[in-house]
């Protein structure tokens, strides 16, 4: 689903690579924590799936698609199968929670029915019962990110990009979010999930893609944040 | 679903920022009005300029007793050298039509033309407006061999080649058009840079939009349409006041300026029409190119 085949990533007028010589292969369904102190190349990791950034060299595949090789007016089309989450939620202040998520659908033309069915289902999902008509501000952190989600997960996409969904919410809200990413994961969906919560990842024993000054230090499944922390 | 929604954010993008919007829309009329003018008196001088050069003449006024020039010596022209004259001008190859005008023809035309002041009518005697020959050209340019033939032969008075005098009136009107459109063009600027701003200020306003648009895979035509829309609206409202300038101008101004001067003009209608279509274009499109071109910068994919 995701092949970093030799990726090196060098930001312009920055010396120090942001990501050197990675090797990634994400399959189909696969859960994946991106683990690391910031600074260590997480996010640029996730920039280069969405195509936001070229890598400085090697190659990546997402959805079995070259990216150097997708032309520009393409890229909408791949974005279109990533969904994304963010730490920040970047949900619109002045719409409810069926507007933000009915958004992502709009503005890649979904007819109005078509909204009006799968959008209802989506926030049902994320475990947003009955708050549909709800403005951004009346809602919890935590509700907020469900909304996020639910905006990202709403077009079905094949991979879902997670930037530190928990990073602004307290633990025990983390752990409802991570289950409505489990389920998520559990219908297939590539879940690729960037945090430094050593508690989360502990707890869901995941497979662990560590990242250290933009190198790969440790890839492990079923693994745990690690000992150093 | 898509109008409707491409519609809302444009409403959104205009009435966020009213004041530069209207700035924009202002800016555009007076451009596009300036434009419009100067392209209304380049079809006026050009329809006029065919008008006039196919009835100019050059005149070949006779001596008379009142006349100043000493070739003359206070005398009238022979006859014979009228006849004379009038042989030779029809034999040279320019010519293609050579006609007499008596005393008593010229006063009449100089009574028609002056009745609007009759004191000075009153104070010319028939026969102080000399006779002379009028001289139609197969081509104005050869103005000059035909007055050098004539020039300077006894009986002639003074040659006047009324193609000189047009030339002098057509000079102001072509300064008058170039002024409008250096005006305009100096306003066309303006109004490039103002599109700039109000499209990068509502591209910053909806930074948060575009930003979630790009992620779910929304197109580029799809995310950048409502700003280019948003532009060619302004261009358009613009495009529309400077059009009832253009109205207006041609009604109170050039109508009424028909009117009270012995003026030519065949600017109808239809011109008008055509100038306001083509202007409103101009605008329109400037419009939406530069907002196209801002995004480029402001909207990166």
């Amino acid at each position: 689903m995701i092949h970093f085949d030799n990726v090196t990533k060098v930001y312009p007028h920055q010396n120090r690579p942001a990501l050197q010589h990675v090797n990634v292969a994400v399959e189909k369904g696969e859960f994946v924590f991106l683990v690391g102190p910031s600074g260590s190349g997480k996010s640029t990791f996730l920039r280069l799936i969405l195509k936001e950034e070229r890598p400085s060299q090697g190659h990546i595949h997402v959805a079995g698609k070259d990216l150097s090789r997708l032309s520009n007016w393409k890229v909408p089309h791949l974005r279109r199968r990533i969904g994304c989450v963010f730490q920040d939620f970047r949900l619109l202040p002045n719409k409810n929670v069926f507007e933000n998520v009915a958004f992502a659908l709009e503005v890649i033309g979904k007819p109005r029915r078509f909204i009006g069915r799968v959008v209802p289902e989506v926030v049902d999902l994320v475990g947003l019962e009955g708050k549909q008509h709800r403005m951004p501000d009346e809602l919890s952190g935590g509700e907020q990110q469900r909304v996020a989600i639910a905006r990202a997960f709403v077009n079905r996409p094949m991979i879902l990009l997670a930037d530190e969904p928990t990073g602004n919410i307290d633990p025990a809200t983390s752990i409802g979010i991570m289950k409505v990413l489990d389920r998520i994961n559990r219908t297939g969906t590539t879940v690729v999930m960037a945090t430094h919560d050593a508690a989360i990842v502990d707890a869901f024993r995941k497979r662990v893609v560590e990242l250290e000054d933009g190198r790969v230090v440790r890839d492990q499944s079923r693994g745990v944040y690690g000992q150093a922390y | 679903m898509r109008a409707q929604f491409v519609f809302q954010e444009i409403w959104i993008g205009l009435r966020r920022n009213l004041t530069m919007t209207i700035a924009l829309i202002v800016t555009v009329a007076i451009a596009m009005a300036l434009f419009g003018t100067g392209l209304l008196i380049k079809a006026q001088v050009d329809s006029s300029k065919d008008y006039w050069y196919d009835r100019v003449e050059v005149s070949i006024y006779l001596c008379s007793k009142t006349s100043t020039n000493p070739s003359c010596n206070k005398a009238d022209r022979t006859d014979a050298q009228r006849d004379q004259l009038e042989a030779d001008l029809k034999a040279m190859p320019q010519v293609s039509k050579v006609e007499y005008e008596s005393k008593e023809q010229a006063y009449s035309r100089f009574k028609e033309r002056f009745s609007s002041t009759p004191g000075f009518v009153q104070s010319t005697k028939e026969g102080d407006i000399p006779d002379s020959l009028r001289v139609r050209l197969k081509n104005p340019q050869e103005y000059k061999t035909v007055a050098q033939a004539v020039n300077g032969r006894p009986g002639v008075d003074q040659v006047i080649n009324e193609q000189e005098i047009l030339k002098k009136f057509f000079r102001i009107l072509n300064g008058l058009q170039w002024a409008a459109l250096l005006i305009a063009l100096i306003q066309v600027f303006a109004a490039v840079l103002l599109v700039a701003n109000t499209i990068r200020l509502s591209a910053f306003n909806r930074r948060r939009e575009t930003g979630i648009m790009r992620l779910v895979g929304a197109s580029n035509v799809y995310i950048q349409m409502p700003f280019i829309l948003e532009g060619a609206i302004a261009g358009l409202v613009g495009g529309l006041f400077s059009a009832v300038l253009l109205v207006g101008a041609k009604t109170f101004l050039i109508d009424r300026l028909q009117g009270s001067l012995q003026f030519a003009s065949q600017l109808s209608w239809g011109s008008v029409v055509g100038v306001i279509i083509f202007s409103i274009s101009v605008g329109v499109l400037l419009c939406a190119v530069s907002s196209f071109l801002t995004l480029r910068r402001y909207l990166r994919i």
